[in-house]
């Protein structure tokens, strides 16, 4: 049953991510991200990660994705792209690199690498072990990630500010 | 009970989608969301690690892979549409230079 539902959500996962490379439009493509997020979601799930489905539910495709449709409307920016094409030979040499990369990863992932397989115990990945850890043994990185979302703040704010700066004069 | 190699192959093939992403697309909004896509399959291979050795450990890690890509979009889609209002195109080719 289980490898029923993971095959089937692995299938919409790498359905949704090949739509996403090959779609014109930048707005299809956001969708089928969104599509590729809920089914990662769903795997999360499958690994007895509730916490991080929720996580990955609000934050990307919840916000990292309403953040993208947002840009790709304002910008009007839908369908500028390859009216000519200018990448010529590159094109053939990227999917060469790309199979390439995926066999490599199989060979040495799945071939030679002595995997560790799935546990029996289930709670494990419940909210309140993970929270246990967050706040004790991991309460020095997560107050440090408070200090990159400050950043990320005030150089979104100082972006807008030189773009008021040039407008103006 | 899933092999964990098969969440390992899934998150290969989606990396490998990602890659393809940044190399073949010009859009410099495609190319952001298969930067993304890349993010999410690592995600997906450290937490099929972490179920197959029972620790939280690799969850908190892509907790915080989460909050940085998170800090990441906002500060790139800035950047992007800074961009697009001095140079009026999202394309990688034709953003050559580094002043503005």
């Amino acid at each position: 049953m289980e490898l029923v539902i993971f095959g089937i959500t692995a299938i919409v996962a790498v359905i949704g991510a090949l739509a996403m490379l090959l779609s014109r439009n930048a707005v299809h493509s956001a969708l089928f991200l969104l599509l590729n997020f809920s089914a990662i979601a769903v795997l999360y799930l499958l690994l007895r990660a509730p916490f991080l489905f929720a996580i990955q539910l609000i934050i990307y495709a919840g916000a990292i994705i309403v953040l993208f449709l947002f840009v790709v409307m304002l910008l009007g920016a839908e369908q500028v792209e390859e009216e000519r094409d200018t990448l010529g030979w590159q094109r053939p040499v990227a999917i060469i690199m790309g199979v390439l990369l995926l066999a490599e990863v199989f060979v040495v992932g799945l071939g030679g690498a002595n995997l560790p397989q799935a546990g029996q115990q289930t709670d494990f990945g419940s909210p309140e072990r993970v929270a246990e850890a967050l706040f004790t043994t991991y309460l020095l990185p997560f107050e440090v990630t408070s200090i990159i979302i400050l950043a990320a703040i005030i150089g979104v704010v100082v972006l807008h500010l030189q773009e008021k700066r040039q407008a103006s004069e | 009970m899933i092999p964990t190699g098969y969440y390992i192959a899934l998150a290969a093939v989606l990396f490998t989608i990602g890659v393809l992403g940044v190399l073949i697309r010009r859009n410099a909004l495609i190319v952001f969301m298969s930067v993304e896509l890349m993010l999410n399959s690592a995600n997906l291979a450290l937490v099929a690690f972490a179920n197959a050795r029972q620790d939280t450990a690799g969850q908190i890690l892509v907790f915080f892979v989460i909050v940085v890509a998170a800090a990441e979009v906002a500060v790139g889609l800035a950047l992007l549409v800074t961009i697009f209002r001095t140079k009026r195109t999202t394309s990688v080719d034709e953003i050559n230079l580094l002043r503005g």
